[in-house]
């Protein structure tokens, strides 16, 4: 792997600087300055989309964090995402203050809705950002470090993890239906109206969340590649491959997917925090297990282990699926379907290792290098 | 002398407190009084007079079904277009036809209905039809009588039917509890406190709290509240355990197949739940051939025609799915499951595009509706119990086939040990497609049978899905054993939780119950062991 000992080689810095100035700058230009109809506007409903892919793109980075290189298929990753979610959704649920349908100034509508009187004291705090924020990243994290710490200790691997993690959700999910869980039940989080004091339906606030989305991304990226590139990179990919040999080497593995565990689900949190307010809502079915499972497929799509494929597979499969559900809605299950086997069967390596793929078939005939992630037959 | 006896009589008619020797006939004219207190004094009295033809027309005043003509008569009229006919409220004879504006509908209210059901119980305590002296006698618990029971004491002394008398005493017992002699109502206490209904629980608490009771009867009265309540304990647990092991079928059955899958193959099988849906929708399709095809007192074997039918149709498209995708996908367990979740939605919107996204409606076979209510008011539902038992059938018949026949032994060599078996000449190809095949259609089989109890739509299988994982995870994978005590446990251990935590919070509790457990014993409650263990 070139530049595997450096962060990027200075043509990757030129093309990360590049493309982030250009989603920077150049997508808030164009909707900001041509006047609104003229054919080279970006119309104001495409910025918080593309705010939104955005946000899956880093989620689906801090999977490919611990898949790609760790070999840790989370199936429950969406449950970090969503909790970061709740709590970015708890902070803008209090800016609302007298502004909701009752007018109450001390409690959120769906709490006076059904009759609570005093705020829950795990909503204490959420008025300041900073507190929302620290919890953005605290929840999910501490969520990860305890339920890794257990799960790595005892060696727990493969598909058991992921069917554990899968559980983590499906748990997550049934006790936020709750309405005594006292985060909207069924509902969720709604009807938010602004963020620092800006109102949220404004396309200048939303100008402002797409580029925050953007740097978010582009620091997350930074930071992925920071620990693929560094000693802990080398470790991660070694357990991948032959856990009980790096174990013997004298390795403290559970130590090593602990630490990538937590990153991936503070990423995960904060593309949950981001994603919140440009979308509106947040609800359980963020917990549910297919959205989890959805995300795996789009780090295969693009390419596990390379960071950049699950960039390009979470905006690539996301802009289908705003197309398809649109013009063809019977279809998307379809496609969606036929992508996991095709993607699994044909092309292990996803979007980006199919050049590789071709250059193999033409070159030597020879089958194509064996696929990371797997630590050999069960 | 003679025509004032005479009118002295027909004033003694008209009181409403001799009714009991006034005619049938003018009390029920009195039911269309226009003050409900004139109404339920009417009812009373009716109820006192004990006469079997009444009980048609108190039925009909609940249902609202009697009017009033302009002379003041009661009747029973049944609209017709934009008029009404007419019938005697006593033999039902007809006696024409009234305008909708000529009748006025006789109201009931909610003590009016009280009154209703209260000489109803009276009047069908003798000779009525064996239910309604049953639910008489269970009325007459309810509300036991001031009198003492002097009607139970007659209507228990001409019953001949052994478990209405026990209906009556009892009723009987409840009555005298709260009056007479000090004896009589220690007796009366000493009988209550034999019997396990959760009625007697509310007539003696009731008796308690009564003010100016004696100390003695105070005592027995809690001692036969505790012996009582002991037993409506037991009754619920029992009740409970039932629903833990039918939910535990449920399960069984459901991850049943996937433990073979995994266990044999190492294969998570995310489309298991859809092969679950394809079950169920097989039970659709075969019940619907047979009400159009088939003569309709065949229609209660479309259930035995749906079980093979189900496990084919199940099996083959596993086989498929195991030719097709699967078996390029070894050893890369993780993939395995992307792949397999794929066909999942593939499988789910193509039942949709076929059937509609909405419910089918299968309905129980005659000879699975219905239950059996034990003592106390417990119901063992019967479609529950049969499929108690078609889970243990098909368990009985799959450990049969591991065991005694080549292909089981094929299927338990691969497991062991895939390469050497391959090197004693099994086909590992043909025993991996055969059992996955064979998965997918005991999946296929719990399809039918949670047709039986819920609805069959294209989400049935992702319901049950996670909570079949849970159940091999938990079992140890490939131990059928493991499963059926993996299965067995959830179910009940939910349902112990449920009535403490609620279900959604048990089921959550369950969930992390067994996150835990997996750090303690990873490979689940019964691992395998060996060499086979390690890989």
């Amino acid at each position: 792997m070139p530049g595997a000992s450096s962060l990027l080689t200075p043509r990757g810095w030129a093309w990360f600087l590049g493309l982030g100035a250009a989603l920077v700058i150049g997508v808030p230009l164009l909707n900001a300055l041509p006047s609104a109809g003229s054919a080279l506007q970006l119309p104001d409903y495409l910025v918080p989309l593309l705010g939104k892919y955005l946000c899956y793109a880093l989620l689906a980075l801090s999977l490919d964090l611990i898949w790609g290189y760790a070999g840790i298929l989370s199936l429950g990753h969406g449950a970090f995402f969503a909790l970061g979610g709740y709590a970015m959704g708890m902070y803008l649920m209090r800016q609302i203050g007298t502004r909701g349908v009752y007018a109450n100034a001390e409690l959120p509508d769906f709490m006076v809705f059904l009759n609570w009187k005093a705020l829950p004291w795990y909503w204490w705090g959420f008025d300041h950002f900073a507190f929302a924020a620290l919890m953005v990243v605290l929840v999910p994290g501490v969520l990860a470090l305890v339920f890794g710490w257990f799960a790595f200790r005892s060696r727990v691997t493969g598909v058991y993890l992921s069917i554990i993690t899968q559980a983590l959700t499906y748990a997550l999910w049934l006790a936020f239906f709750r309405n005594d869980m006292g985060l909207g039940g069924n509902n969720g989080l709604t009807d938010f109206k602004d963020v620092f004091g800006f109102d949220l339906h404004a396309a200048s606030t939303r100008r402002g969340l797409y580029i925050a989305s953007v740097i978010a991304l582009g620091l997350g990226y930074l930071a992925c590649r920071f620990i693929v590139a560094s000693k802990l990179g080398r470790l991660l990919l070694a357990l991948r491959d032959a856990e009980s040999r790096v174990r013997f080497l004298g390795y403290r593995v559970d130590h090593a997917k602990l630490f990538v565990f937590t990153v991936s689900a503070v990423l995960a949190g904060i593309a949950g925090a981001l994603y919140v307010p440009q979308v509106g809502i947040i609800n359980p079915s963020e917990f549910s297990t297919a959205n989890s499972i959805e995300i795996a497929i789009w780090v295969a799509v693009g390419g596990r282990g390379t960071l950049l494929g699950a960039i390009i597979g979470a905006v690539a499969i996301n802009f289908a699926k705003s197309w398809l559900t649109g013009s063809l809605p019977e279809a998307w299950l379809f496609v969606l379907g036929a992508l996991f086997v095709l993607v699994t069967l044909a092309f292990p390596k996803g979007i980006l290792g199919v050049t590789g793929q071709l250059r193999g078939l033409r070159g030597r005939g020879a089958p194509p290098a064996p696929v990371p992630g797997e630590e050999g037959a069960p | 002398m003679f025509r004032c006896v005479l009118s002295a009589l027909v004033a003694l008619l008209l009181l409403p407190s001799l009714a009991a020797a006034a005619d049938l006939k003018q009390l029920v004219d009195q039911l269309g009084a226009d003050d409900f207190a004139a109404k339920i004094q009417a009812v009373q009295d009716i109820g006192a007079l004990g006469d079997g033809r009444a009980v048609a027309v108190l039925r009909s005043l609940n249902d609202g079904a009697l009017y009033v003509t302009a002379d003041h008569r009661v009747v029973l009229a049944q609209p017709e277009g934009d008029h009404f006919k007419t019938f005697d409220p006593l033999d039902g004879t007809p006696l024409g036809e009234a305008a909708a504006d000529a009748l006025d509908k006789v109201l009931v209210n909610n003590r009016l209905r009280g009154a209703i059901d209260a000489a109803l119980g009276s009047l069908t305590l003798v000779g009525g039809r064996l239910q309604d002296r049953l639910s008489a006698a269970q009325e007459a618990l309810k509300h036991p009588a001031a009198d003492g029971g002097a009607a139970l004491e007659k209507a228990l002394a001409a019953e001949k039917d052994p478990q209405v008398r026990a209906a009556f005493a009892l009723a009987l017992a409840a009555a005298r509890v709260g009056s007479g002699s000090r004896e009589q109502r220690l007796a009366a206490v000493a009988e209550l406190a034999q019997s396990s209904d959760p009625q007697v629980r509310s007539v003696l608490t009731q008796q308690r709290d009564a003010a100016d009771l004696d100390p003695e009867l105070r005592r027995a009265i809690d001692a036969a509240l505790s012996a009582v309540e002991g037993r409506l304990k037991l009754i619920g647990f029992a009740v409970t355990l039932f629903e833990g092991l039918s939910l535990g079928s449920i399960l069984l059955l459901a991850a049943i197949g996937l433990a073979i899958t995994f266990g044999v193959m190492g294969i998570i099988n995310m489309a298991h739940g859809e092969m679950i849906m394809l079950g169920a929708y097989s039970t659709f399709v075969v019940q619907q051939l047979f009400r159009a095809f088939l003569p309709p007192q065949w229609i209660d074997g479309y259930l035995l025609a749906a079980v093979p039918v189900a496990f084919l149709a199940t099996a083959a498209v596993g086989i498929a799915l195991e030719r097709g995708i699967i078996r390029f996908l070894y050893g890369r367990p993780l993939e395995t499951m992307l792949a397999t979740w794929g066909v999942s939605l593939v499988l789910q919107q193509l039942v949709r595009s076929i059937f509609g996204a909405t419910n089918q409606e299968v309905a129980n076979p005659s000879w699975m509706t219905g239950g059996f209510t034990l003592i106390g008011g417990a119901t063992f539902t019967r479609n529950r119990i049969v499929i108690l038992i078609f889970c243990f059938a098909v368990l009985g018949a799959l450990a049969l086939l591991l065991r005694r026949t080549t292909l089981g032994l094929h299927m338990r060599a691969v497991t062991q040990n895939r390469d050497m078996s391959a090197a004693m000449g099994i086909a590992t190809a043909r025993v991996d497609a055969l059992t996955f095949g064979l998965g997918s259609g005991i999946a296929g089989m719990a399809g039918v049978a949670l047709s039986q109890i819920g609805n069959v739509s294209p989400n049935l299988g992702q319901i049950y899905i996670v909570d079949s994982f849970m159940v091999v995870v938990f079992g140890g994978v490939g131990s059928l054993l493991g499963t059926l005590a993996g299965a067995m446990s959830l179910g009940i251990v939910n349902k112990l939780l449920e009535p403490v935590a609620g279900a959604v919070l048990g089921k959550v509790v369950v969930l992390v119950a067994i996150i835990l457990f997996i750090q303690k014993r990873p490979r689940g409650l019964f691992a395998l062991k060996g060499r086979a263990a390690e890989s």
